[in-house]
């Protein structure tokens, strides 16, 4: 058990190298932060001191070797525009974004998982069409056109809810169902085939046999085995818990990590960059990793072994 | 013979199923008529496609939503097919129950053995908490698993499939039904699990008083265990005899070639006589016998309609032209003056 | 005497596999622990025994599917190992595998035809023309027709796949086929028509066959000699009526009681073996049958007894039945 974990977080160390060292070289290699950031006709001693005071006319691998070093102290550099460190820069807008992002999650659990269970037990009725038909429909639409269309339609026309901004519930909402109906459409459809296969199943019958009321053959017996795989697709959702609302957040100008990632990528403030990245793969990589520990643990057959004979 | 017998613990009388597979609908029971004693054992045989499994499950009304049940079933007088759906229930496990095929995948994969017992001693016996897993324990030891205190909390993948077949017998017994169906249940089983398995059906039959129907596609296994058979082909019964009798005298046409196709253990080695063709899809059935195209006893008259199931001698029936009631099917010879 | 066509000479496999988990101990599988017999050319050895005895991997060893870990495997001489070299693949040649499920040996998207086919383009024999009218050929022999050349196997009954199946292995002409419970997965009433296609291929060419099965009524139907096996090794071999009538072994006297018979003859003493067998990591000391033996004692779990003939040639692997110990039922 431990080796495994062991191996399990020495990848994800690789992992967050790898996403690391790809950001640094991509972002150095499309464009210049110093241009930039400085008005194109500044000056070019201007443009050279900026460049010097901030390391960029160093050799890249030497710069990205100076960035591991400082990282590995805690320094993930300063962000070019305002020079304050870039954690924290990074770190004053999570609140923000979750925000957003949590009530989504738990919006996205509670209407997905219900409707996926619904359609299957309404299995090829139409009440089960109808829900495929909406959870397609939700889950094809790009999230800044249904956020535009909301907007266009509760903020604009009929005036009930603010269309962008920050500070209030009301603000809130529209992001937050934005977020949350595709990864619920999403996980209708999931649950559907999870329920699905786990209604074919021998045991099933056998319970029904036993004389069990159908209410607790599926609360019983078809909920618990179709959580199993339904669980590890909501924990590789928790993966998004900080890096998917960029879209949403643009739409809506909501201050949150996604807007900052979107400005600091256009000003190639690779530092802010850097951190925001490592920020979201770390956040990915914990969240596999639950995945991994949990159905170790909701799954009784991985977690243990055939103690009897063969045959 | 004094009194009145007392009077069958399930009655079927023109039971048909038929599937709605949403293009079409296609019959799996022709029409079977049986009656079962309180304490007997009926053997079912039969093979793919013989609708064996299917009337047993309508019996159990666990067919679902798409089949479609006709004819009656009479469970110690109370009607099957028109009961609502809680009446049922209540009578599953508790009159009646079902074991399966493979014991394993029959059981909850993440749910432990003691757990599932316990529920079924819930169920039926308005047991609860220590006293229902105490109960649980009980039962282990009465179909003979040893260990049983370390199994109630191991689960189903880390029991054999011999041991998960004890644990579904188990739970069968837990509402001491009248009637326990068992559907090919040593099947998936090597053979010397097999013969367990069923030495421990018939230990539990002798001790309760309990009726058995035993389907099998295994001519041998139904000889040792019923005392009844039934023959099924295609949706039908083609013939129903007490079991010595149909071993030494069997009737019908298809009962015969199953013999002959069957290689034995004891006796002369001899050749095989197969069975020519295969068994016909439901949805298309040659008219009149369905038998009838791989019959070596064939006539014209046997595609002309469907043989009913007749008497042939006593306690015997089967449904063959060339067979039962063959002095119905000759012409009297009346003496016209 | 002919020299036999497949000699299996103290053939292991063993695996190393951890128990309990990551860092449990080490153990050994031993899927098949010293397993020896040898099949004439032209004929039938069954091998019987219930799951977990080794059979299906004997099957493999001896085609040169899994390597040995122990032990040699000769067909018509030359040694077979497995290596995937240009040798190996001559060797395909000349025996052919038959499994239990035909729908799962065919490929769904070919038709039948081609696929009876392939061995021939596989090993380059022949025109195309050629390859063609000898498939037709075989399709006759199993009892088919031209005109199911062109179906697919999802259009064919499980019988019929089956036939596809041997037409398929036996296009090379092999002198030996491997088949691994080939009937198990067919209705009853089918299995015969088989068994008998079975017969007549080898009457007519020549092949010599290893039969595996669980059913011990179709094995002593097809076969010229059987061998029982249990947890990897050879309990029992013999001539099958008289393995079959008078089992010497107590697991085969056990397997062979178990069988339920038809024709009612119940005089027939019914051997319950307790429990299940044990696992092959933990093989017991001496002879693997004696946890479960009722005549078990204490040589038996020292020593490993070897499979001996006794005087009407069957051979057995057993302390009591070749009289090293008493046969005398254990407390």
């Amino acid at each position: 058990m431990l080796r495994y974990l062991a191996t399990r977080l020495l990848r994800a160390l690789l992992t967050i190298l790898a996403v690391s060292t790809f950001a640094f070289a991509i972002l150095n290699l499309s464009g210049d932060p110093a241009l930039l950031i400085m008005s194109v006709d500044a000056p070019p001693e201007a443009i050279e001191a900026f460049r010097k005071s901030w390391g960029l006319d160093r050799p890249m691998w030497v710069q990205y070797l100076h960035f591991l070093d400082n990282a590995l102290h805690g320094d993930l550099g300063r962000s070019m525009r305002d020079g304050r460190d870039a954690f924290t820069v990074v770190w004053e807008r999570v609140p923000a974004t979750l925000a957003l992002t949590l009530p989504a999650f738990l919006l996205k659990i509670g209407i997905g998982v219900s409707a996926g269970i619904f359609a299957a037990l309404h299995r090829n009725a139409f009440a089960d069409r109808m829900t495929m038909t909406l959870s397609v429909a939700g889950y094809t639409m790009p999230s800044f056109v249904l956020g535009l269309v909301l907007a266009l339609v509760f903020a604009v026309n009929l005036g009930w809810l603010p269309s962008g901004g920050y500070g209030t519930v009301e603000h809130a909402i529209l992001p937050v169902i934005t977020l949350s109906l595709a990864g619920a459409a999403v996980l209708a459809r999931f649950t559907r085939s999870a329920m699905i296969e786990v209604l074919g199943q021998p045991y099933i019958r056998a319970a029904t046999a036993k004389g069990l009321p159908w209410r607790r053959v599926i609360t019983g017996h078809a909920l618990p085995n179709a959580a199993i795989p339904t669980v590890t697709v909501i924990g590789f959702m928790i993966g998004g818990l900080i890096a998917g609302a960029v879209v949403v957040e643009s739409v809506f100008s909501w201050p949150g990590v996604g807007r900052l990632l979107v400005v600091a990528v256009a000003n190639r403030d690779l530092a802010v960059v850097q951190s925001i990245l490592l920020l979201i793969a770390s956040c990915m990589v914990v969240a596999n990793l639950l995945v991994d520990l949990t159905y170790g643990w909701i799954d009784p057959r991985v977690r243990t072994h055939r103690a009897a004979g063969a045959g | 013979m004094f009194g009145l017998a007392p009077p069958p613990i399930l009655e079927i009388a023109g039971l048909t199923v038929d599937f709605d597979t949403g293009k079409r609908i296609v019959r799996a029971v022709h029409g079977v008529d049986l009656k079962l004693g309180r304490g007997e054992a009926l053997g079912l045989v039969g093979e793919s496609g013989s609708g064996k499994s299917v009337t047993w499950m309508a019996v159990m009304r666990l067919l679902g939503p798409r089949a479609r049940i006709g004819g009656e079933i009479l469970l110690d007088g109370a009607s099957i097919p028109d009961m609502p759906e809680p009446a049922v229930e209540k009578l599953r496990g508790r009159r009646m129950a079902m074991i399966f095929q493979d014991a394993t995948s029959a059981l909850n994969p993440v749910h432990r053995i003691g757990s599932q017992l316990a529920e079924a001693v819930r169920l039926h016996r308005g047991l609860s908490g220590a006293s229902a897993r105490v109960e649980a324990r009980r039962l282990l030891d009465r179909v003979r698993i040893a260990n049983a205190q370390q199994r109630l909390d191991e689960y189903p993948h880390q029991l054999s499939g011999g041991m998960n077949q004890r644990v579904m017998i188990a739970m069968a017994l837990a509402g001491a039904p009248d009637l326990l169906i068992a559907d090919e249940p040593t099947t998936a089983l090597d053979a010397t699990i097999q013969a367990q398995i069923l030495d421990l059906l018939r230990e539990i039959r002798r001790d309760s008083g309990m009726a058995m129907v035993l389907i099998s596609h295994d001519l041998g296994v139904v000889a040792e265990n019923c005392d009844r058979i039934a023959v099924m082909y295609a949706g039908r019964i083609v013939e129903e005899a007490p079991s010595d009798a149909l071993f030494e005298d069997p009737r019908h046409p298809y009962t015969r070639g199953l013999m002959a196709a069957l290689p034995d253990l004891d006796g002369p080695r001899r050749a095989l006589v197969a069975i020519p063709g295969t068994v016909p899809e439901p949805w298309s059935l040659p008219p009149g016998c369905s038998f009838a195209p791989r019959c070596p006893d064939a006539v014209p008259a046997c595609a002309a309609g469907v043989p009913p199931l007749l008497a042939s001698g006593s306690r015997r029936r089967a449904a063959c032209i060339r067979v039962a009631g063959a002095d119905v099917a000759a012409p009297t010879r009346e003496l016209v003056w | 005497m002919t020299a036999p066509l497949l000699v299996a000479d103290a053939i292991e496999r063993h695996y190393e596999v951890r128990r309990d988990g990551l860092l449990g101990k080490r153990r050994s599988l031993r899927a098949v622990d010293g397993v020896s017999f040898a099949v004439p050319p032209g004929r039938t050895l069954g091998l019987v025994g219930e799951s977990g005895c080794g059979k299906s991997t004997t099957a493999k060893l001896v085609l040169g599917l899994v390597p040995l870990t122990g032990g040699t495997v000769r067909f018509d001489g030359q040694p077979v190992q497995a290596r995937h070299d240009a040798a190996w693949r001559r060797q395909r040649r000349d025996m052919q595998m038959v499994y239990q499920d035909p729908l799962g040996a065919l490929d769904r998207r070919l038709p039948v035809g081609r696929q009876i086919m392939e061995p021939l383009a596989i090993h380059r024999i022949g025109t195309p023309n050629g390859r063609r009218d000898k498939a037709m050929a075989l399709l006759e022999a199993v009892g088919l027709g031209a005109s199911h050349l062109g179906r697919y196997p999802h259009e064919l009954s499980g019988g019929q796949r089956q036939r596809i199946v041997l037409a398929r292995a036996m296009i090379l002409e092999p002198r030996l086929l491997v088949c691994d419970e080939p009937v198990s997965a067919l209705d009853v009433s089918i299995q015969a028509q088989v068994v008998n296609l079975l017969g007549d291929i080898q009457a007519r060419f020549g092949v010599a066959y290893l039969f595996i099965s669980h059913d011990l009524r179709i094995v002593r139907q097809v076969s010229h000699e059987v061998a029982v096996m249990y947890l990897g090794r050879i309990v029992e071999q013999g001539e099958p009526d008289r393995l079959f009538s008078q089992p010497e072994h107590p697991y085969t006297r056990a397997l062979v009681s178990a069988i339920p018979t038809a024709r009612g003859a119940k005089a027939r003493e019914r051997i319950l073996l307790q429990g299940d067998p044990p696992n092959p990591v933990d093989v017991p000391s001496g002879c693997a049958f004696r946890t479960r033996c009722a005549w078990a004692q204490p040589l038996c779990a020292e020593r490993r007894p070897e499979l001996r003939p006794l005087a009407d040639g069957t051979r057995v692997a057993c302390h009591m039945t070749h009289g090293d110990i008493a046969a005398r039922r254990a407390a």
